[in-house]
C-alpha cells in the first residue's frame, strides 16, 4: 500500500461530500435534494471507515442513509412540491446564514492553529476487527443507564410520532 | 486495515463507470425518434392518470418514522450480539430490558391501531 492512497481516498471522498452537500442547497427539486444527501452521507460513512470506525460507518449507512433519508423522503412526499419550486431559492435569512456560517469557518480556523494544546494528538491505533467488541464492551459495561435511557427515549418517539399523527387516540 | 476495502472501492468505481458508459453507448448506437405515447411514463400498461409529486396521506409518515425507531433499536444489537459471551448473563438481562421497554410501546401503537391501514 502506498502512502499517497489514503490521502487520495480522503481527498476523494470528502470531495464528493462536499459537492453533495452544495447540490443539497441548490437544487430546485427537494428530491434531487434528498438523492444528493445521500451522496454525502455516503461519502462521510467511508470517511468513518478511513478513521477505522467500520460501527460508526456501518451506523452511518443503515441509519442515515437508510432510516432518516426514508424519513426526508416522505417529508417531502407530504408537503407540495409545485409551491416549492415556483419560490425563491434563497430567501431573506441568507445573511444571518453567512454570519453563521463565518463564525463557524473561524471556529475550525482557530482550531486547526491551535487545535494541538486544546486536543492533544493521541493515536491510539487499536486494531479495527474490534472495533465493534470495543463499542459493545463500552455499551454494556460502562455506559449501562444511559443505555437502558436511549431506549426510553425510542419509546418517546414511538408515543409522540402516534400522538402527532392519529387524529384520535 | 482500510486496504480491506479496496475491494469495495473498486466495486463502487466500476458501478460508477459502468452504468453512465452503457447509457453512453446506448445513446450512440439507438435511433432517436421520440413520440408522445413512447415518452410517457410506464404504468404497467395503464395510461397515468394524475401527477405523481402529488401529496401523500400521512399515514406513510407514520410508518416510516415507527421504521427509524426500531431501526434504532437494531443498531443497537449489534454491538451486543458480538460480545454475546464476553457479556455473559449480564448483557442478556440488560438486552431483554431494553427490549421489553421497547416491545411495551410495540404493543401500545398495535392496541391502539396505528398499524392498521384504515
Amino acid at each position: 500500500m502506498t502512502p499517497v492512497a489514503p490521502t487520495f481516498f480522503f481527498y476523494l471522498l470528502s470531495t464528493v461530500a462536499v459537492v453533495g452537500a452544495i447540490l443539497v442547497i441548490t437544487r430546485k427539486n427537494p428530491v434531487h435534494s434528498a438523492l444528493s444527501l445521500i451522496f454525502t452521507l455516503l461519502a462521510l460513512a467511508g470517511l468513518y471507515l478511513m478513521l477505522y470506525a467500520p460501527f460508526v460507518a456501518g451506523v452511518q449507512i443503515i441509519l442515515y442513509a437508510g432510516g432518516i433519508m426514508v424519513l426526508f423522503l416522505f417529508v417531502i412526499m407530504l408537503v407540495n412540491i409545485e409551491r416549492s419550486q415556483r419560490e425563491v431559492q434563497f430567501n431573506q435569512q441568507w445573511h444571518v446564514g453567512i454570519i453563521a456560517s463565518l463564525a463557524l469557518g473561524f471556529l475550525f480556523l482557530y482550531v486547526y492553529k491551535h487545535g494541538s494544546s486544546i486536543f492533544p494528538v493521541n493515536p491510539v491505533s487499536m486494531p479495527e476487527p474490534m472495533n465493534t467488541q470495543q463499542v459493545g464492551m463500552a455499551l454494556f459495561r460502562n455506559y449501562l443507564l444511559p443505555f437502558e435511557i436511549a431506549s426510553l427515549l425510542l419509546l418517546v418517539a414511538i408515543v409522540g410520532a402516534v400522538v402527532m399523527a392519529k387524529k384520535r387516540i | 486495515m482500510p486496504q480491506n476495502y479496496v475491494p469495495i472501492f473498486l466495486f463502487v468505481a466500476v458501478v460508477a463507470i459502468a452504468i453512465p458508459a452503457t447509457l453512453m453507448i446506448g445513446k450512440l448506437v439507438r435511433p432517436n425518434n421520440p413520440e408522445k405515447a413512447k415518452l410517457m411514463p410506464y404504468e404497467c400498461g395503464i395510461d397515468p392518470v394524475d401527477n405523481a409529486r402529488g401529496r401523500y396521506t400521512v399515514r406513510f409518515y407514520i410508518v416510516a418514522i415507527l421504521f427509524v425507531v426500531f431501526d434504532v433499536e437494531t443498531i443497537f444489537l449489534f454491538p451486543w450480539a458480538v460480545q454475546y459471551r464476553a457479556l455473559g448473563l449480564f448483557g442478556l438481562v440488560e438486552m431483554l430490558v431494553f427490549l421489553a421497554i421497547l416491545i411495551v410501546g410495540y404493543v401500545w401503537i398495535w392496541k391502539k391501531g396505528a398499524l392498521e391501514w384504515v
